[in-house]
């Protein structure tokens, strides 16, 4: 009880001493501020990103394998040729291997995607239909706003419903009351069964397999509705696309399985497919990548943010080391009085430490600042964490205590005999 | 003979062939040659010399400050040339009391921290040294002065805060090194009655001056010439 209260009687004499010389003892903390600054801003950032990440991976599922239809190379170069039709993409037969040939893969769902102008009462614009089973809903989860979703009863009586995502919906003005109405997509007529969540963009490479103007159907209407050829009309020729399949997206049973399954599945896919006109993305391929560039990230940013602090911590030993000089006459006066070397030496030390942690502490608050820019103006998301707030004060108490010692040391040696006549 | 003690009951501190030898280039310096005395308990000495006669040496060795080159040296029945440094520091902070010629206070500190310097060292506690510091403070006549800052006071002011806080942890003996060598004599004077009293409260007073109207207060007078003891009144 005593000891603590002697530790705490000592601090506060160390910030006396610091509070004593205001100006200077805040210039010499600058450097703490900015490295610790630089800190927390580094951890808040790389956190943020591997939280975005993560984020990302999970609304792409972490266990799905997305299969997408490309236009391979070949046809890309064909396609300028006026009428011409390119065939290419993945097929039904593709659906079927995959979802019967892999014992790995939990649940899978063929994918056909094309625009259509769609029509709710006056309102018209384009959707994207999305042409899929039941099980998508199981793959792609989202939460239900009304209604229900495709159900394997839609499929079997190939009945003309759809789902809206929210976004959509009310784009077209369709609400929790529009269930049960018609909606017009292309030249045929939905009902509208239900309006789900949405969730859109990319993570990585990877397009995040729903967008915000999606409309669901059953796979087997929109093929006997609209069928497999597409039309492009681009400035004045038009260009003919017959596509089964734009994606299969396939759920592994097991995390440590999916790599092994999407490579499977190239190799499958290469066999019977004379082109290569599909890719296979793995998310979990991208939280591993996302994970590396953190590492780089933290390194760089690590290296800057350490030299800064060994900047501030030199800054400090600096003053220290002069206002042991300019104090000479106290220590000798200490010193006579009868205080011990290592009292000295506990005196300066306790003074950087301070010093460096008042710094610290500073910086956490500019530290916390640049993430709520950043976040603000780039829309990156930034997490500070309590890791990322006592790991930076840990260091700039440590800073104090490493470029402390020196100076303490320094004014230890003052002869008292010598110092009482220092003017 | 083997049976007398090094140090006589009565006496406080012995000198006993005293050296203090400096190096200057080629040639040896000795600031103590070969001093022997000794003081009573209760006693008022002044130590007058010229500059260079090694009083003021004399001082920082009695005062534990520093170390002989040989010889001995007994404070009570302590033998201070054996002493490692925190020893000595602990033998300052307890038992002695030192008062200078400039003061030496500590600018930052209030005069109250400032006489509470010493029993900050000794591990009082705050409320403790406070009250202490404020009966020094009246004692020296610096009641209601408490909260200024040394550079607010004038020169005899600050040599009564730097009496009181030579008197905080009750010292044995107080060394005062020319006390009122900065200060008029008038103030002079009243700095000196304060250590008058003080010696007759039994506070063992060693005093180095070089003012004969000065040193008259003292009981007892020591002059050095070169390192040595030239007459003792």
């Amino acid at each position: 009880m005593k000891q603590t209260n002697k530790i705490f009687r000592n601090i506060w004499l160390g910030i006396e001493n610091v509070l004593m010389h205001k100006l200077r003892s805040f210039l010499t903390m600058l450097g703490v501020v900015f490295g610790v600054g630089s800190v927390v801003a580094m951890l808040s950032v790389g956190e943020g990103a591997s939280k975005e990440a993560l984020e990302q991976i999970r609304k792409l599922g972490s266990n799905n394998i997305i299969i997408s239809a490309v236009k391979s190379a070949e046809e890309e170069a064909m396609s300028t040729q006026h009428s011409h039709m390119s065939i290419y993409g993945l097929t039904y037969e593709d659906y079927l291997r995959l979802s019967e040939s892999f014992g790995n893969i939990k649940e899978s769902a063929p994918v056909k995607l094309l625009r259509k102008e769609s029509r709710l009462r006056e309102r018209s614009m384009e959707l994207r239909v999305v042409g899929t089973t039941p099980e998508w809903f199981k793959l792609v989860p989202r939460a239900i706003i009304a209604g229900r979703v495709l159900l394997s009863a839609d499929q079997d009586k190939k009945a003309p419903v759809a789902v809206l995502t929210e976004f959509g919906a009310r784009k077209i003005l369709a609400t929790e009351n529009t269930i049960g109405q018609t909606i017009r997509i292309g030249g045929d007529e939905f009902e509208i069964v239900g309006i789900v969540k949405s969730e859109s963009g990319q993570a990585g490479n990877i397009q995040i397999p729903d967008q915000q103007i999606d409309v669901y159907i059953p796979i087997e209407v929109a093929r006997k509705y609209f069928g497999d050829v597409f039309m492009k009309i681009t400035s004045g020729s038009f260009e003919r696309e017959q596509v089964e399949l734009h994606q299969i997206i396939a759920q592994v049973n097991n995390t440590e399985n999916v790599e092994s399954t999407a490579q499977a599945i190239e190799e499958m896919l290469k066999r019977f497919h004379k082109k290569k006109d599909y890719i296979v993305s793995v998310p979990l391929a991208l939280l591993k990548q996302a994970e590396a560039t953190k590492r780089t990230f933290n390194i760089v940013l690590g290296s800057i943010a350490g030299i800064s602090l060994l900047v501030g911590g030199i800054g400090i030993m600096n003053i220290m080391l002069a206002s042991v000089t300019e104090r000479t006459r106290e220590i000798g006066i200490r010193r006579a009085i009868g205080a011990k070397r290592r009292q000295i030496v506990l005196q300066f030390l306790i003074e950087t430490v301070v010093l460096s942690t008042t710094g610290g502490i500073i910086g956490l608050g500019v530290g916390a600042l640049i993430p709520f820019l950043i976040t603000y103006f780039s829309g990156m998301m930034t997490v500070i964490t309590l890791g990322g707030v006592l790991l930076p004060l840990l260091i700039s108490m440590t800073i104090g205590i490493v470029f402390g010692l020196y100076p303490a040391m320094h004014a230890a040696r003052v002869d008292p005999i010598v110092a009482l006549r220092h003017e | 003979m083997a049976d007398q003690p090094l140090i006589e009951n009565d006496e406080i501190v012995k000198l006993d062939k005293a050296y203090k030898t400096y190096q200057m280039g080629m040639q040896e310096v000795h600031a103590l040659a070969g001093v022997t005395i000794s003081f009573k308990k209760g006693s008022f000495w002044a130590i007058m010399g010229p500059s260079g006669s090694g009083k003021s040496t004399m001082m920082n060795i009695l005062g534990c400050l520093d170390r002989l080159t040989s010889g001995r040296y007994l404070l009570e029945s302590r033998n201070v040339g054996s002493l490692d440094d925190d020893s000595l520091s602990e033998l300052r902070l307890r038992h002695l009391g030192f008062v200078f010629q400039s003061f030496n206070l500590i600018p930052q500190l209030t005069v109250q921290r400032n006489i509470e310097l010493p029993l900050y060292y000794l591990g009082w506690d705050y409320t403790r040294s406070a009250k202490r510091a404020e009966e020094l403070a009246e004692e020296v006549g610096l009641g209601g002065r408490l909260h200024h800052r040394p550079t607010e006071l004038s020169g005899g002011e600050m040599q009564r805060v730097a009496i009181a806080r030579a008197l905080a942890n009750n010292p044995r003996i107080i060394f005062a090194d020319e006390p009122t060598g900065n200060l008029d004599s008038a103030t002079g004077e009243q700095i000196l009655e304060l250590l008058v009293n003080l010696n007759r409260q039994g506070k063992t007073i060693i005093m180095v001056t070089h003012e004969p109207d000065i040193a008259k207060h003292a009981h007892n007078k020591l002059h050095m010439t070169d390192g040595v003891i030239d007459k003792i009144e």
